[in-house]
């Protein structure tokens, strides 16, 4: 990056530019140990005891939208993270960027939604800040949080761990959050079809950890870009390939449509409650069974595998069964989803 | 799906035996293209078959003068400009409209009502609408110019590109290195003409011309259909997409085509000129027409140094043989439109194809 780039909006949509602009501009100025590993929480040691640390902002736009709102999916977005990561999340702060002109009422009904996601979760909001800006220095309300969660016992999760042969899970059906907010922003009129899966998946994460311990290499939401996005975080850490079955890839048909129509790759779409597992070969389908057991694994399906032939790619075999890669999404085509 | 697959590919095999040789069928559309990809039928077809890459993408085809205009109005301040999103990161000489966009007067529409709600919501400026596309957009800016006529709208101005499918199918196939045995015709762009307007194709060069939609069965089918007809010998302009493309196409939608615009020789990127192929604004319509209004006109350019796109979407060479395809030019850093359109053959390429991964 040069010294007359500018930001673009493809650099906050979880691709490649939002890749470069990390490793080029902030890690080569901020970076340490901690933060070079680019995993969803660092994981800090306080006297005896591990935690997990972990922050985001959220900017979607809409505020609301079918499935949630921007103060649910700010409390479950950190959550998330902090589960993915092995730990059981326990205290949240919540700061607010409230534009001038902002309804209370808006801001109220965005907070108790954030409440009750908190309540819903265990997890207690113990601190926070409100800032206020002019108009039209902010949209509306942005929304940051940061949590801290305790890393469970049984948890042993990194890249490092993950061999050929283990099974990829995925928690539900892919492309529901970020669908419901395009098509609600193009005015689409399946809109109404379609729900958000915002939400947590704390509760998939803490089972399948304590029944299956060390077996649980690897688990990441997979948030900006999809599912793409996130498989190819990991082939880029392993050099080892991922193999998917598109016949096996649970997909709500509305989303599928409404994706098609618009022209997008179902695999590049965010989701905001869902995780994908790297599981040991010899317990997938015991995770699959464990997934499938939580109110939010119903759809779990096993997608794929890790694969060691040739190049570190991600594969999809499609249903007449031809094969593409996969590549890391360019970014662009999803600004504000979260 | 699995026995349908087969019977086609069998088909697709009795052709290519017939023949002697590989056939070679060009998907004119840039969504046939990205459907081919994604369904990764090009790694599953028997190799008696090839699909080129045809000039079916509106980004891909345009001209690189106009586009150099486009960016030249962008530089002022008095003007909105008004675009669907694949052109906006098409670099021209000088930047592309992505690079320019934090002056805050670039706005991607997804129609082009919204240009007309843009001209609306901002009287104090002049919005520029890039009006590219084939058949299928071009309806769509007809009504939004008989709109704004009759509105009195007097700050909406149309820089109309707009393209024919047929002539251009035509003068690939009057190209004599062209390897073209047959067309997989538009799907979306054949709604509006129908499959009858493929018939002087037909006629002249004896080329089976078959519609077919976008999901992959349809695609290996409309291919067996293709092969059927030239083990048969007898070529023909139908439609296997049957439930939407009707032989006569929409009349009103050519209609309204026909009473906004002219067709006048225009040029292609790759192509260069041909005879009445491109649509521009008709004398009645002038006080909307940008060319007239910003007293601009674009001047057909060479392509970019080292840039092959022109023999890309002429289905001359397939992406990777060019040779900056996959080096300095990349989706994040694109040279060419068939890199930076998401129905550009480059970018399905890149994007799907199995390769070396670059570091």
């Amino acid at each position: 990056m040069s010294a007359n780039d500018k930001i673009l909006l493809a650099h906050g949509g979880g691709g490649r530019l939002t890749d470069e602009l990390i490793r080029n501009v902030i890690l080569s100025t901020l970076g340490n140990y901690s933060l070079n590993k680019l995993t969803d929480s660092a994981e800090i040691k306080i006297g005896q005891t591990n935690v997990c640390f972990t922050t985001d902002s959220f900017v979607v736009k809409p505020l609301f939208f079918n499935g949630g709102d921007i103060g649910k999916l700010a409390v479950c977005g950190t959550i998330n993270d902090l589960a993915v990561s092995g730990s059981k999340p326990l205290v949240l702060s919540l700061s607010l960027i409230l534009e001038e002109g902002l309804e209370i009422e808006v801001l109220r009904k965005v907070l108790h939604s954030a409440a009750r996601a908190a309540k819903e979760e265990n997890v207690e909001i113990v601190c926070g800040d409100t800032k206020v800006v002019e108009a039209g220095s902010a949209d509306k309300l942005f929304i940051n949080t940061s949590g801290i969660g305790l890393k469970l016992l049984k948890a042993d999760i990194g890249f490092e761990r993950i061999a050929a042969g283990d099974k990829i899970i995925v928690s539900g059906t892919i492309g529901d959050h970020g669908m419901t907010i395009m098509s609600h922003r193009e005015g689409m009129k399946f809109e109404s079809e379609m729900k958000s899966d915002c939400g947590s998946v704390a509760q998939i994460c803490a089972n399948v950890i304590d029944a299956l311990g060390e077996d649980i290499k690897f688990m990441r939401d997979p948030t900006r870009g999809g599912l793409a996005a996130t498989l190819n975080e990991i082939v880029n850490q392993i050099e080892l390939g991922i193999e998917i079955q598109e016949s096996q890839i649970p997909v709500n048909p509305t989303v599928k449509a409404a994706a098609d129509m618009l022209g997008f790759d179902i695999l590049e779409i965010a989701n905001e409650g869902k995780v994908v597992i790297v599981v040991s070969a010899q317990k997938a389908q015991k995770c699959l069974e464990i997934c499938k057991q939580c109110e939010k694994g119903k759809e779990a399906a096993t997608i794929g595998q890790v694969v060691k032939n040739g190049e570190p790619l991600v594969e999809l075999v499609t249903k007449i069964k031809g094969r593409r890669i996969v590549q890391m999404p360019y970014g662009r085509e999803l600004p504000r989803i979260c | 799906m699995l026995d349908r697959i087969n019977i086609a590919y069998s088909q697709i095999d009795k052709a290519h035996k017939l023949l002697g040789r590989r056939i070679n069928v060009m998907e004119v559309c840039g969504t046939h293209t990205v459907s081919v990809f994604r369904a990764g039928l090009r790694e599953a077809f028997p190799k008696g078959l090839k699909l080129l890459s045809g000039p079916g993408c509106p980004v891909c085809v345009t001209d690189q003068g106009y586009i150099d205009v486009v960016l030249s109005l962008a530089e002022r301040d008095d003007c909105l400009i008004a675009t669907y999103g694949d052109m906006i990161r098409v670099p021209g000489r000088k930047g592309s409209l992505e690079r320019k966009a934090d002056r805050g007067n670039i706005k991607i529409i997804l129609s082009a009502q919204d240009a007309l709600n843009l001209a609306k919501q901002n009287p104090g400026k002049k919005v520029l609408f890039v009006a590219v596309g084939f058949e299928t957009t071009a309806p769509a800016t007809a009504i939004v110019v008989n709109e704004a006529m009759q509105q009195g709208i007097k700050n909406l101005f149309i820089f109309s590109n707009h393209k024919l499918v047929v002539p251009a199918m035509q003068a690939l196939l009057l190209d004599k290195n062209n390897k073209i045995d047959a067309f997989l015709c538009p799907g979306h762009v054949s709604v509006i003409i129908g499959s009858d307007a493929y018939k002087p194709v037909v006629e002249q060069f004896k080329k089976p011309c078959v519609v077919a939609g976008f999901e992959p069965m349809q695609i290996i089918e409309a291919l067996a259909e293709i092969c059927r007809q030239i083990v048969d010998g007898k070529p023909q302009a139908c439609s296997l997409y049957s439930a939407v493309v009707t032989g006569a196409g929409n009349k009103t939608a050519q209609k309204i085509i026909e009473e906004t615009f002219d067709a006048v020789d225009g040029y292609w990127r790759g192509l260069g000129q041909i005879n009445k192929s491109t649509l521009k604004l008709k004398e009645k319509f002038s006080s909307l027409d940008a060319e007239k209004h910003f007293k601009v006109e674009f001047i057909p350019q060479e392509d970019i140094t080292g840039c092959r796109c022109g023999q890309v979407l002429c289905g001359l060479i397939d992406p990777p043989e060019c040779g900056l395809f996959a080096k300095s030019c990349t989706p994040d850093t694109p040279v060419g439109p068939c890199m930076v359109s998401s129905e550009g053959a480059c970018a399905a390429w890149f994007k799907y194809a199995r390769r070396k991964r670059q570091k």
